[in-house]
């Protein structure tokens, strides 16, 4: 498991095995997202209040978990990196911060087009709704943050400390529809027990949901490749696989 | 076939709303493929770059 687990982190074996496994987290997660869209327009039945209309939800739902489990797994990696100087953590925390913004980008749009017939207004100063935009000025802070040292190794740190210091928004927008009266509406599904959503409703969402997971560990994947051939550039198997001389240049 | 189109009146929300979501999934899947393509042309270009000095001098 250790030995496992120390492979992985060391560059070269982690710059091949993603590449290998891009394909089987992109494909699947094509699959799933079009079973899942599927499911929400066509098989799910309509809402007895809001119609059609909550046929937003399998968007909406899905991108705004990944706004806040990206930005989680960008602080996390952030911290792994800044306490055990693991270089491989820094690439995955700086990986993660353009993909969370476009899906929070996502969430926020979607939201508002789901506000607009629903509560009359694409947008309203309320909990939810301002937390989600300020996860979306976190990854914007974070990306300028990294842009403005020419150091690489001071960019990974400073922007760890932001990331790890911004993670206390993603309880805030979590708990927000609970704590603070808004126009936002409770949770449907994480309440294990007993969701307050019917089956043929839920398992679109559920599957659309895998779906983005997938695709997200998927263009993670790319992008941390990249990232971790240019921090590597001076080692002999970076150059390797620059030359093409070496059987890591596998995907 | 026009009636799942127009759901339920909504159609000017529910399409916009998955259209935008399609449109970030492929933006991500670009954005990503094209950073590590541009990452290794520039990585390569330095490299012969490097070599090349080298027999230079």
């Amino acid at each position: 498991m250790w030995t496992w687990f120390f492979q992985l982190a060391s560059p070269p074996h982690f710059y091949r095995m993603a590449g290998s496994l891009v394909p089987w987290l992109l494909w699947p997660a094509l699959l799933l997202i079009v079973i899942g869209s599927w499911g929400g327009l066509v098989q799910a039945p309509a809402d007895y209040q809001q119609g059609d209309g909550y046929r937003i939800i399998y968007v909406h739902v899905p991108s705004s978990y990944l706004s806040m489990m990206v930005y989680v797994t960008m602080a996390v990696a952030a911290g792994i990196g800044l306490i055990w100087r693991i270089k491989l953590a820094h690439a995955v925390a700086a990986s993660c911060a353009p993909i969370g913004a476009t899906f929070t980008a996502a969430a926020l749009v979607t939201g508002m087009l789901w506000g607009k017939p629903m509560w009359g207004t694409y947008w309203q100063w309320e909990p939810r709704l301002t937390s989600e935009l300020i996860l979306l000025f976190l990854y914007f802070g974070y990306m300028s943050l990294r842009s403005a040292f020419n150091d690489l190794n001071q960019s990974d740190r400073a922007s760890a400390v932001l990331a790890l210091a911004g993670v206390v928004n993603v309880p805030i927008i979590h708990f927000s529809v609970l704590w603070w009266a808004g126009l936002h509406q409770g949770p449907s599904i994480s309440k294990i027990d007993a969701p307050s959503i019917a089956f043929d409703m839920l398992w679109p969402l559920l599957v659309m949901i895998l779906g983005f997971t997938l695709f997200f560990l998927g263009v993670l994947a790319m992008r941390v490749r990249g990232e971790v051939l240019e921090r590597e550039f001076h080692s002999r198997w970076a150059q390797d696989v620059l030359r093409g001389a070496s059987p890591m240049e596998a995907g | 076939m026009s009636e799942f189109f127009a759901m339920g009146g909504y159609a000017n929300y529910v399409w916009p709303a998955f259209g935008i979501t399609a449109i970030v999934l492929m933006v991500n899947l670009l954005a990503a493929r094209r950073q590590l393509r541009q990452t290794r042309e520039r990585l390569q270009l330095r490299l012969v770059r490097q070599s090349g000095k080298r027999v230079n001098t």
